[in-house]
């Protein structure tokens, strides 16, 4: 499904001849950089606390903000499985967060369908607010109950991080319609 | 960006059909995540193999991460000591003419306990170690503190094996892989350690607070003797953590206990050790009390 956004000429590249965006890699780079920041965070550190922000679901949603639609909207149930083998929350935590995102964003799309940078912002901002202290609540239910200061500083750590986030998706997004040699 | 325009279905059934479609998808997604949640709350080890399945798939990379990561925190610690090097030398210097002298102490000390055990007939042997590997990966992002281990079931690690590093205990095995196990730190939450203090032997449990720090009680209610900088080690009560592994230094005394940092960050382990779990000998001499 490449309607809408990847057949329109004024984003990505200038058309040259005998080069078009391989439908392969403008499928497979969404998911595979979903899966990718889940994962490879995890190797860095030791964490003793929770240090980084959740990488994965920030990028699920730069992916559904950015372009709407490319993900489908029961992406959260594959990407949140992959999110919770490695995560540490209880199994199902993401399954269930991403996929409730999903359709807060879906339904805001809805509602608001010219946004501005400030409504994408503060859409994206609340959901990482709620997504965190969501995550917060679901471990508590499984363990024993943490300290809700735990979080505090993962909260302001992500806010930041996601117009970062946001940056580089914006950046996978052209590399995924990069145009490639075709042969025929 | 607006939404694409396939999402206004119209009047085609087929756009209303795959549009209808796409929304259950999603429910489906909220309500298969709830049952999940609901059966690992129910049962947290429910998903186990799947997580081994999957730590063990991602294990050789990480591995590979992890002797970068070592080695990046060397560098990042040789330019920092570098800047620090005088004031540090100096007080190095007072701490060594200090630590000579608790040194004989500690040789009389260990001169006598051997005594004192081949008096008793007590020989240890270190058969205890199991493996000794390197922590590849952790839950950085979620307030569970979870790692894992290079080394699985092939080098005969099972569940619920004490791990340390040489400066103090980190955790213990929960779920083994074949070439992957997962350890449960001793900051998070469920776990739950018996402690003492070095000093005299007052008894405790230590529960993480899933921020690097451990809250410790105490058995005995009454006045608070804990003090600022006291050191607490694992007591082996109940069994499962050998006893007098260095655990954390108390650094905020509250009325019924007291806040404690751990001293062997994981981080900074480049190796750690696998022990067998441990149980209390049968005491050689009849005596019903246990030991506090």
């Amino acid at each position: 499904m490449l309607e809408g956004p990847t057949t329109r000429r004024d984003d990505g590249p200038r058309p040259r001849i005998n080069r078009a965006p391989s439908p392969i890699l403008a499928q497979v780079v969404p998911w595979l950089s979903v899966v990718l920041a889940t994962i490879v965070p995890t190797w860095f550190v030791i964490a003793s606390a929770p240090m980084f922000p959740p990488f994965g679901f920030l990028t699920f949603l730069a992916w559904r903000q950015l372009r709407p639609g490319l993900l489908p909207l029961w992406a959260g149930l594959p990407l949140g499985l992959v999110d919770d083998l490695f995560s540490g929350q209880p199994f199902g935590s993401a399954v269930l967060l991403w996929s409730l995102a999903a359709m807060a964003i879906d339904n805001m799309e809805e509602r608001f369908p010219w946004r501005n940078f400030a409504t994408e912002w503060l859409v994206a901002t609340s959901l990482i607010i709620l997504y965190i202290l969501g995550s917060y609540l679901l471990s508590n239910l499984v363990a024993a109950n943490a300290p809700i200061h735990v979080v505090v500083p993962q909260l302001v750590i992500s806010i930041f991080a996601y117009p970062l986030i946001g940056r580089l998706v914006a950046v996978l997004d052209r590399l995924r319609l990069t145009a490639v040699r075709i042969s025929r | 960006m607006a939404p694409p325009a396939s999402k206004r279905s119209g009047y085609s059934r087929r756009a209303q059909f795959s549009s209808f479609l796409s929304h259950t998808a999603g429910v489906v997604g909220v309500i298969i995540g709830l049952v999940l949640i609901v059966i690992s709350a129910v049962n947290p080890s429910s998903f186990q193999s799947l997580r081994a399945i999957a730590a063990d798939a991602t294990d050789p990379a990480a591995e590979a991460t992890a002797k970068g990561r070592s080695f990046g925190d060397n560098v990042l610690n040789s330019v920092t000591g570098f800047f620090k090097m005088g004031s540090r030398h100096a007080k190095l210097e007072k701490e060594l003419a200090i630590a000579k002298s608790r040194l004989v102490e500690a040789e009389a000390i260990e001169a006598e306990n051997a005594r004192l055990k081949d008096m008793l007939k007590l020989t240890r042997t270190r058969k205890d170690v199991v493996a000794v590997a390197t922590l590849t990966a952790s839950t950085p992002s979620s307030t569970r503190r979870f790692a894992t281990l290079g080394v699985g079931r092939n080098k005969g690690l099972e569940k619920g094996m004490p791990v340390r590093s040489a400066r103090g205990l980190i955790g213990r095995v929960l779920e083994v892989g074949q070439t992957s196990a997962r350890v449960l730190l001793i900051t998070d939450t469920e776990s739950l350690v018996p402690i003492r203090r070095t000093k005299d032997g007052v008894a405790g449990f230590a529960q993480g607070q899933g921020d690097g720090t451990l809250r410790v009680r105490l058995v005995n209610l009454g006045i608070n003797p804990l003090k600022k900088g006291d050191v607490i080690v694992s007591s082996g009560a109940g069994g499962l953590y050998r006893p007098g592994t260095p655990m954390a230094v108390l650094t905020e005394i509250l009325r019924d206990g007291a806040i404690a940092r751990v001293i062997s960050n994981p981080t900074d382990a480049d190796y750690v050790l696998v022990e067998r779990a441990w149980a209390p000998e049968a005491p050689p001499v009849e005596t019903p009390a246990e030991k506090p």
